[in-house]
């Protein structure tokens, strides 16, 4: 991870650590899915091709007639009831909105471009990149010895250009984006190359060593997409019988690659107090148990978000005070070991 | 000829040989339809679930070998004796039972009837029932697995009475579940007059201090009625959390769990004879409508 605007950047190396992660392509990750499913197939039923149209809620208080659960209703005119109503459908949450759950959201001014890139030469693969230019972070995504995954987050009308270039133009731009100095000022490549000799004198091993982003030759053809970025948080995960996870409970800046993440995160959480609940023999839908998993996961999404948002600010700007200010954090964490544990 | 002569004597005393207590019944009528309002008053009960429920299993999975997974108490006949809205019959149901729920109130079982119709596989498990324990004991000789009894045992007329009747309805080395409060100074600062009076978790009236229960006489009651005493746990509710937990002292709350002897229960001439001499004194003895 480096800084456009100086010679500052940061290591993570997996000597120090056990695997510090995977990425894993969206398809297999659905294939592996369907086949869990399948096997399943006897306790949970999917009905694919189908969508909600309506949702009604139950009163709160059980003085009435009416049923306390939620009742759903398809396109295809079938009516569901359901203890619990799990809310996974993305950020734009239809069963948020109709829990009429504030969400509390901000439009970055930035689009994403995201494509499935051949590299010049087959290398070991295994690094992940991403550097901060001025106008966003442009990350490489290893997927195999041979290939890519693109996330460029950039300005609104630059995202549409770099889909509309032809495939040599943007070649051109991913390989210029990672390599050009021009955001470079002498004033910051020194006040860094001072810091950087003052951190190996207290602490040799604490500089890294440069090495090189793989270069691009060709773009999937059909891989090329841009999509808007935005933050969001809602502001209840939870309701009597409604909990909301993924997206439609937070939406994060791809910048730490932590979206699905979070949402990984979420649904091992309220499984584990779902099951507890259930060899309880409580209602699922019960609002205990329920405001347990919001509480525990609010505070852990809440804290990763909000930095997320401050990185993203911090890395959207040329000012020199702030570069410098970066560089230097961005050298320091680097050096510190057990910052880098951390993070 | 002696059966005759038993149940003309049932019929004779019948209004007072019973361990319903009619006041306790007024004072439940006017909150009936509370139950499964998880805030309102009943909301520490609720909340006792989360205790509770995890004994019960606990235990039982514990004496068992059989194990169903996802339905821990598959196959398991239980009473719930003074069950109200149906508060611990629905959890019992969930993970398994096959419940009975009897309360002497119609306004209870009226109550749990409705909330438990809307969920098609509890209306399936569980049945209640208006009735007292004792109206139940002829059509039910040890039928149930399982009797639980939580904080019912402070509200009857007839305590040791309540027990014959529970050992009755009891398989041989079947279990009792007991939940009640004893009666201690503290318990009488804490679960009446703070309780009901200062911060109001419980419907003011409710309890009767009189009527606590210590768990050595408890205890002692059960010994003596062909019940052996296995455990016995405080319990103490934090009203600030509005949450139970298990602790040392007796002092305030308490569960117990007890087990019925295993030798079979035979209705023999001499058995019939005493229950007719011990009929008559209680009789006398009972409260009146």
């Amino acid at each position: 991870v480096w800084d456009a605007c100086s010679e500052a950047l940061i290591v993570f190396e997996k000597d120090d650590l056990d695997d510090m992660g995977y990425i894993v392509e969206n398809d297999v990750i659905m294939s592996a899915i369907t086949k869990q499913l399948d096997a399943v197939a006897d306790r949970v039923e999917v009905f694919y091709g189908s969508r909600a149209v309506g949702y009604t809620w139950p009163l709160p208080s059980h003085s009435c007639d009416t049923s306390p659960w939620v009742q759903i209703e398809l396109a295809d005119g079938r009516r569901l009831q359901t203890k619990l109503l799990i809310g996974a459908d993305g950020h734009k949450s239809v069963v948020r909105k109709e829990a009429e759950i504030k969400n509390i959201e901000h439009r970055y001014d930035q689009s994403a471009v995201v494509a499935t890139l051949h590299l010049s030469e087959a290398t070991d693969n295994n690094v992940a990149w991403q550097r901060f230019l001025p106008t966003g972070p442009i990350a490489l995504l290893p997927l195999s010895d041979t290939a890519s995954s693109l996330v460029w987050s950039t300005s609104h009308e630059h995202a549409s250009e770099l889909l509309a270039m032809d495939e040599e133009g943007f070649v051109d731009s991913i390989n210029s984006a990672f390599w050009s100095n021009v955001n470079h000022s002498d004033f910051i490549d020194t006040a860094g190359a001072l810091f950087r000799s003052a951190i190996s004198l207290l602490k040799p091993s604490g500089t890294a060593v440069r090495q090189l982003p793989p270069s691009v030759a060709k773009v999937d053809p059909e891989s090329r997409a841009m999509f808007p970025l935005g933050m969001g948080h809602a502001t209840e995960y939870v309701q009597h019988r409604v909990a909301l996870i993924g997206d439609a409970a937070h939406r994060v800046h791809p910048l730490a690659g932590q979206g699905v993440n979070l949402g990984f995160g979420d649904i091992a959480c309220l499984a584990h107090h779902l099951s507890a609940a259930a060899f309880n023999g409580s209602d699922l839908g019960s609002l205990k148990h329920l405001l347990k998993f919001e509480t525990e996961r609010q505070r852990h999404n809440v804290s990763l978000i909000a930095a997320t948002d401050v990185l993203k600010r911090l890395y959207s700007t040329r000012l020199a005070p702030l570069v410098l200010l970066r560089t230097w954090g961005l050298q320091a964490t680097n050096a510190l070991p057990p910052l880098k544990v951390r993070i | 000829q002696l059966s005759l002569f038993r149940l003309t004597m049932k019929r004779l005393f019948s209004t007072s040989h019973s361990s319903v207590d009619s006041k306790e019944m007024k004072k439940f009528q006017l909150v009936a339809h509370k139950w499964w309002d998880e805030e309102g008053e009943y909301s520490a009960l609720h909340s006792m679930n989360d205790i509770r429920v995890p004994f019960i299993r606990d235990t039982l999975l514990n004496m068992s070998s059989n194990y169903h997974l996802g339905s821990p108490l598959s196959g398991v006949k239980v009473l719930d004796v003074g069950c109200g809205g149906g508060l611990l019959s629905e959890p019992l149901g969930r993970l398994g039972a096959s419940v009975t729920g009897i309360d002497p109130l119609e306004d209870n079982i009226r109550t749990a009837d409705q909330h438990k119709s809307f969920d098609p596989v509890l209306a399936k498990r569980i049945q209640y029932k208006s009735s007292s324990l004792e109206e139940i004991v002829e059509e039910c000789m040890e039928t149930f697995d399982v009797i639980v009894a939580s904080e019912v045992v402070e509200h009857v007329a007839d305590l040791e009475m309540f027990i014959k009747c529970c050992s009755q309805v009891l398989k041989p080395e079947g279990s009792l579940f007991i939940t009640t409060i004893n009666k201690t100074q503290l318990s009488y600062v804490l679960g009446i007059v703070v309780a009901e009076k200062v911060i109001g978790i419980v419907p003011e009236g409710t309890h009767e201090w009189e009527k606590f229960v210590p768990p050595e006489e408890l205890e002692q009651l059960l010994e003596s009625n062909g019940f052996s005493v296995k455990t016995v746990n405080g319990m103490l509710y934090n009203p600030f959390s509005g949450s139970w937990s298990w602790v040392e002292s007796t002092s305030i709350n308490y569960a117990m769990h007890a087990v019925k002897s295993g030798a079979r229960e035979h209705s023999s001439p001499t058995d019939t004879l005493s229950e007719v001499e011990s009929e008559q004194p209680s009789a006398t003895a009972g409260t009146t409508v």
